[in-house]
């Protein structure tokens, strides 16, 4: 872009439509009116004295135009839900919900359990993997979003999108679980892990078999465990007892790996249909 | 501000064809819809015609690289479509509209294509403006800040239209476009799919023959998967005689090509 300015000869001969300008002074001339509203400004200052007529013209023009002008509504600059959508799609909306009744649930139920002598917080630390996994579905699986399809065709699809909704989750879930573990008095880490290993578990198993079916299979087989555990080992929270910690953080690990490993994941449709 | 020509768009397309398939096998679960298809499509507005079931919907999915082909090779926009990667360049100049199309009811028609633009990875600078042109060009711009789920059914075909055109493709795919649209919006999509045709691969499935008569600058006529016959809506036209059933040429030329192969299974 010029810095330089048409001047004011050439600007007054372009006003009155001199055709004797040359071909390409006239082309710079047109350039560079259209970036520069200064030199705008000059030429419509110049019309009314260099072309009468097309000074009239352009009049009756904006005459005509700036009632319906006044009319329109301005270009909102509502871009705050597009930007949301982001990270957190509207179909997500209903999991979040019911994120937070659970936990609720999880806090209140945490009364009973305890006179059951099965210790505290075991509804929230029993709810924490399951929750995450149920997410992630939401976020992703063919039925849960309606624009999966649409979506599914975008270059953006594929893993950094998955991954981006998942930390969208994560952002919703844990301050959720955080507020619940600290009411029953549950620590962090014991809860964490598993969350964050059951939700890697997720990705990885659903780049393989979808992730509508991954969550099903992983929900499915958590409801059939910690039964079977507490059955044998009469804790309800066998699974998630410290020295049991170090197997989550491995899990976690290993999920993460299948999901960089098959990160062409994610592009097509789900096989849902 | 003075518009510069990227190296991008100056630089030559690599290709000869936007589409090329070869032997091409596409399955929907484990069922076979599509088998044995060569095909090349270039610039120009293509009409997929066929009965129900002939695998157009497939065909467009696999055109989308949203469906894997189970065989052959398929070429899009010069990269092969077969592999799990390097989908991303492509897409980028792909234009799809799905046969049903899911939105977010509570987003507005501009909401939902800037949504798009944004998938589509429109740099950020041009996104609002490319969503205004997109609305304008399928005529909703007195709707464009309404909520999607206060439109009627042809008003949503319009913002599907627009959501596809919104990256300003080089490949637009639309599957059932003129559902729901009454007749003036037919003929006004038309002209919208002439004006992109110029400079884009157009893809129109549809099952209106009059609208490939219309519209189409080839047709590509598909039964129980195979592709019949592929040339132009004239050669269609030649194909029929008084003794074929339709009401126009190009409805007896149509009914002529798919009944060479007697269809099974009853008269519908």
């Amino acid at each position: 872009m010029s810095t330089e300015h048409v001047p004011d000869r050439l600007a007054g001969r372009y006003a009155s439509g001199d055709p004797g300008i040359p071909a390409d002074e006239l082309w710079a001339v047109e350039a560079h009116l259209e970036s520069c509203a200064r030199c705008r400004d000059r030429l419509r200052l110049m019309l009314p004295a260099r072309a009468p007529e097309v000074a009239a013209l352009v009049d009756g023009v904006w005459a005509g135009l700036l009632p319906a002008l006044h009319g329109a509504a301005p270009a909102p600059g509502r871009r705050r839900r597009r930007s949301l959508a982001a990270w957190l799609t509207p179909a997500m909306v209903p999991w979040a919900g019911m994120s937070l009744i659970v936990a609720v649930l999880a806090v209140v139920f945490d009364g009973a359990f305890r006179g059951a002598g099965a210790g505290g917080g075991v509804a929230v630390l029993l709810a924490a993997p399951v929750l995450p996994v149920l997410g992630v579905a939401a976020s992703w699986a063919a039925g849960a979003d309606p624009m999966h399809e649409l979506v599914a065709a975008t270059p953006r699809a594929g893993l950094p999108l998955v991954l981006r909704r998942t930390a969208a989750v994560l952002l919703v879930l844990i301050p959720i679980l955080l507020v619940a573990g600290a009411w029953t008095g549950v620590v962090i880490a014991q809860w964490l892990l598993p969350c964050l290993a059951f939700t890697t578990g997720t990705l990885a198993l659903g780049g393989l078999v979808g992730v509508a079916r991954a969550a099903g299979t992983l929900v499915a087989a958590w409801t059939v465990t910690v039964p079977a555990l507490a059955a044998t080992t009469g804790q309800w929270t066998a699974p998630l007892r410290t020295d049991v910690l170090p197997v989550w953080a491995g899990l976690m690990v290993i999920g993460a790996a299948v999901v960089v490993a098959r990160r062409g994941g994610h592009t097509a449709l789900a096989a849902s249909r | 501000m003075t518009r510069l020509v990227g190296a991008a768009e100056l630089a030559p397309a690599g290709y000869a064809f936007e589409v090329r398939a070869a032997g091409l096998r596409l399955q929907a679960g484990r069922r076979t819809v599509v088998d044995g298809l060569d095909l090349s499509l270039g610039t120009g507005v293509h009409g997929l015609l066929g009965p129900n079931g002939a695998g157009k919907t497939t065909l467009i999915r696999a055109l989308a690289t949203v469906l894997r082909p189970a065989g052959g090779t398929l070429e899009v926009l010069g990269r092969p479509a077969t592999g799990r990667t390097g989908l991303r360049e492509p897409r980028r100049r792909i234009g799809y509209l799905p046969q049903e199309f899911g939105y977010y009811r509570r987003f507005t028609v501009r909401e939902f294509v800037e949504y798009m633009a944004w998938l589509k990875e429109v740099p950020g600078a041009d996104v609002p403006a490319a969503t205004q042109r997109a609305i304008d060009r399928v005529g909703l711009a007195d709707r464009a800040d309404h909520r999607m789920k206060t439109l009627s059914g042809g008003m949503l075909r319009r913002a599907g239209i627009a959501q596809a055109i919104v990256n300003d493709p080089v490949l637009l795919l639309l599957d059932e476009p003129t559902v729901g649209l009454d007749p003036a919006q037919r003929v006004r999509l038309r002209e919208l799919l002439q004006t992109l045709g110029a400079d884009t691969c157009v893809v129109v499935s549809t099952h209106l023959v009059e609208d490939v008569a219309a519209a189409c600058t080839g047709v590509l006529l598909m039964a129980d998967g195979r592709l019949v016959f592929q040339g132009t809506p004239a050669e269609i036209a030649a194909a029929g005689g008084p003794e074929h059933p339709g009401d126009s040429p190009i409805e007896r030329g149509y009914a002529a090509l798919l009944a060479r192969p007697e269809p099974a299974g009853g008269t519908w």
